[in-house]
């Protein structure tokens, strides 16, 4: 794949968000509006309106409604996409089980955004991780270049895998910050998507078929677990050749997991999303008085990266895990809980130290950031962890 | 000029303080640099005090919180130095822009800040009433930030207008949009 013009224009997170969907022109669009989603929806709709893209668009009357619309419209066969967040990703939590277990590729954005209760519209990772055990494959952007990238690559992973993938940016951080990012011509994003023609659909012509059957004699729901769990697994590597293509096509390469001094890191962050910009500029900074820090990306959360987080932090003498979400009652948040399965699992016992920040928009400071590896120079020198800390608050 | 410039924008909801954030980041985009703009967010509520951000750099910027330590505050509104302190976290070599018909000395005792703070001000808001017919101080202030701190050139700024105002507006509004920027960066008083 010959690599293509691109254009660099400013704009929000959400408006090059709904460019790519514009350009990936789906089928079928249902969706309804959510703080701080809301841009994405009202852009693309207005590129309906125009006749700018030619795709069925669903007002809905709730995000249940949404993904209800979403299903049916994937499993008759349409190349189908929305977006959420928050409360309306908690709504459709029956749904996304449905959507996964029926093996439909939708393509659903999420701007990633506190739960109530108490009331709080601003990003943390909050609603996203209560869909990370639904069989989505879920992405984590950093910035308004990713997001736009990811969205793209989406509509590949999913209809190649047949499985749902959530491509996530923090909201507001991300959504409504004007950003400056490269943009690909239609021609070459319609040739990266190509034809959407599903193995089986309700309304293929000529042998159509019907989903959602019953599974609950014997062990057919296990079998249909199993493989599941297969595919989400088998998902990664073809997230990577995808990756590569994309790569091809517009110089900006995809990995799992990306490391930024990791080469010589003996201490490390490992980060979800924008903060990691904050992490890597802290670290920037302390690499340059000597000190060697490390942070690792993620961006492939489902499926996790296991072997590629132990490889990564193997020569680590300490590393923290910063979750932008709780996990209440365990022993720390979802991303450390993932993290330390997938040393375990390595067999790499790096000391690893779990923090939560950032929740409902908390600012992440980057003197926060650098108290964290302040405190892994203590966990390095061999002092005991504290336990799960709170980042910034009293 | 490779350093990150950060600038905090202090205005009362309404007065265009989110849109002069954009112009002046969507300018530095126009001379081809990497910026990032964005409002402090919270519940809108009309003539409430509000922050907004703009970063410019040459080199891609990663850093996404809010701004504590700018290198410019610009402020539209200057009943709000009495509200909030303006200039919290300030570099010592900062500068601080002020819509104001009052003189850069009296504003610095009002502000209190030290002597290697630059303090500037302009009647932006009476350009703005006399050029553009509305009290909206916005864009003639990113014309006097231009002379105060040079980090994009007001032609860019002229230019930047011109390329986003030519196809919504008529030519006169964008003709007073670009007289309200030149009068502020001849304008703008620095003590």
């Amino acid at each position: 794949m010959a690599k293509a013009e691109q254009k660099t224009t400013a704009a929000t997170g959400n408006a090059f968000v709904a460019e790519a969907y514009r350009q990936v022109a789906p089928d079928v669009v249902c969706a309804y509006p959510i703080t701080p989603q809301t841009t994405i929806v009202e852009e693309f709709a207005k590129f309906v309106a125009k006749g700018k893209v030619h795709t069925e668009f669903v007002a809905v009357e709730s995000e249940h409604s949404s993904m209800s619309a979403s299903i049916g419209a994937s499993a008759a066969g349409a190349r189908t996409m929305t977006a959420t967040s928050s409360q309306g990703l908690a709504y459709m939590w029956e749904e996304l089980h449905i959507a996964s277990g029926l093996r439909l590729p939708i393509i659903m954005t999420n701007t990633n955004r506190a739960i109530s209760a108490p009331i709080n519209i601003h990003c943390d990772h909050s609603d996203v991780m209560g869909a990370r055990d639904t069989g989505w494959v879920i992405l984590f952007a950093e910035n308004a270049q990713e997001a736009y990238d990811h969205t793209i690559m989406s509509v590949r992973i999913a209809e190649e895998n047949s499985l749902p993938v959530m491509p996530t940016l923090d909201g507001f951080i991300t959504t409504h910050s004007i950003a400056r990012a490269e943009v690909l011509d239609d021609e070459s994003v319609a040739n990266f998507v190509g034809e959407f023609t599903p193995e089986h659909a309700m309304l293929a012509e000529g042998k159509p078929v019907t989903v959602g059957g019953f599974a609950s004699l014997g062990n057919a729901y296990l079998e249909v677990k199993k493989a599941e769990r297969e595919a989400i697994d088998a998902s990664a590597d073809s997230i990577l050749a995808i990756g590569k293509e994309f790569e091809e096509l517009t110089g900006r390469p995809y990995a799992h997991i990306e490391g930024y001094g990791m080469e010589d890191a003996e201490t490390a962050i490992i980060i979800l999303g924008s903060s990691a910009g904050n992490a890597r500029a802290v670290a920037r900074e302390m690499r340059a008085e000597g000190k060697k820090v490390g942070v690792i990306k993620i961006r492939t959360y489902r499926p996790f990266p296991s072997k590629e987080i132990a490889e990564m932090v193997k020569g680590c003498k300490a590393i923290a895990v910063l979750d932008r979400a709780e996990s209440f009652g365990a022993p720390a948040g979802p991303l450390a809980l993932d993290t330390m399965s997938a040393l375990y699992e390595n067999n790499v016992m790096v000391p690893l130290r779990p923090y939560i920040y950032g929740l409902g928009g908390a600012d992440v400071r980057l003197d926060l950031i650098r108290s964290v590896y302040d405190d892994l120079d203590k966990a390095a020198a061999g002092e005991p962890s504290p336990g799960l800390v709170y980042l910034g608050a009293h | 000029m490779n350093k990150l410039i950060e600038i905090r924008w202090h205005a009362r909801a309404g007065q265009g303080a989110v849109t002069a954030a954009k112009l002046v980041a969507e300018t530095a985009l126009f001379e081809d640099r990497f910026m990032q703009a964005m409002p402090e967010y919270g519940p809108e509520r009309m003539g409430a005090p509000l922050k907004a951000f703009t970063r410019i750099s040459d080199e891609p910027i990663e850093v996404y919180n809010n701004i504590e330590h700018p290198d410019i505050v610009v402020l539209l509104d200057e009943t709000l130095i009495d509200v909030i302190d303006i200039t919290e976290g300030m570099h010592d070599d900062g500068a601080v822009i002020i819509n104001t018909t009052e003189s850069p000395a009296a504003m610095r005792a009002r502000l209190g800040v030290p002597e290697s703070v630059a303090v500037a001000t302009i009647d932006a808001s009476g350009i703005a009433l006399n050029t553009i017919k509305r009290d909206i101080p916005n864009t003639p202030i990113v014309g006097a930030l231009t002379k105060v701190r040079p980090i994009v050139q007001v032609e860019s700024v002229k230019g930047q207008l011109q390329k986003s105002f030519g196809k919504k507006f008529a030519q006169a509004m964008i003709d007073a949009n670009l007289e309200s920027v030149q009068r502020a960066y001849e304008e703008v008083q620095v003590g």
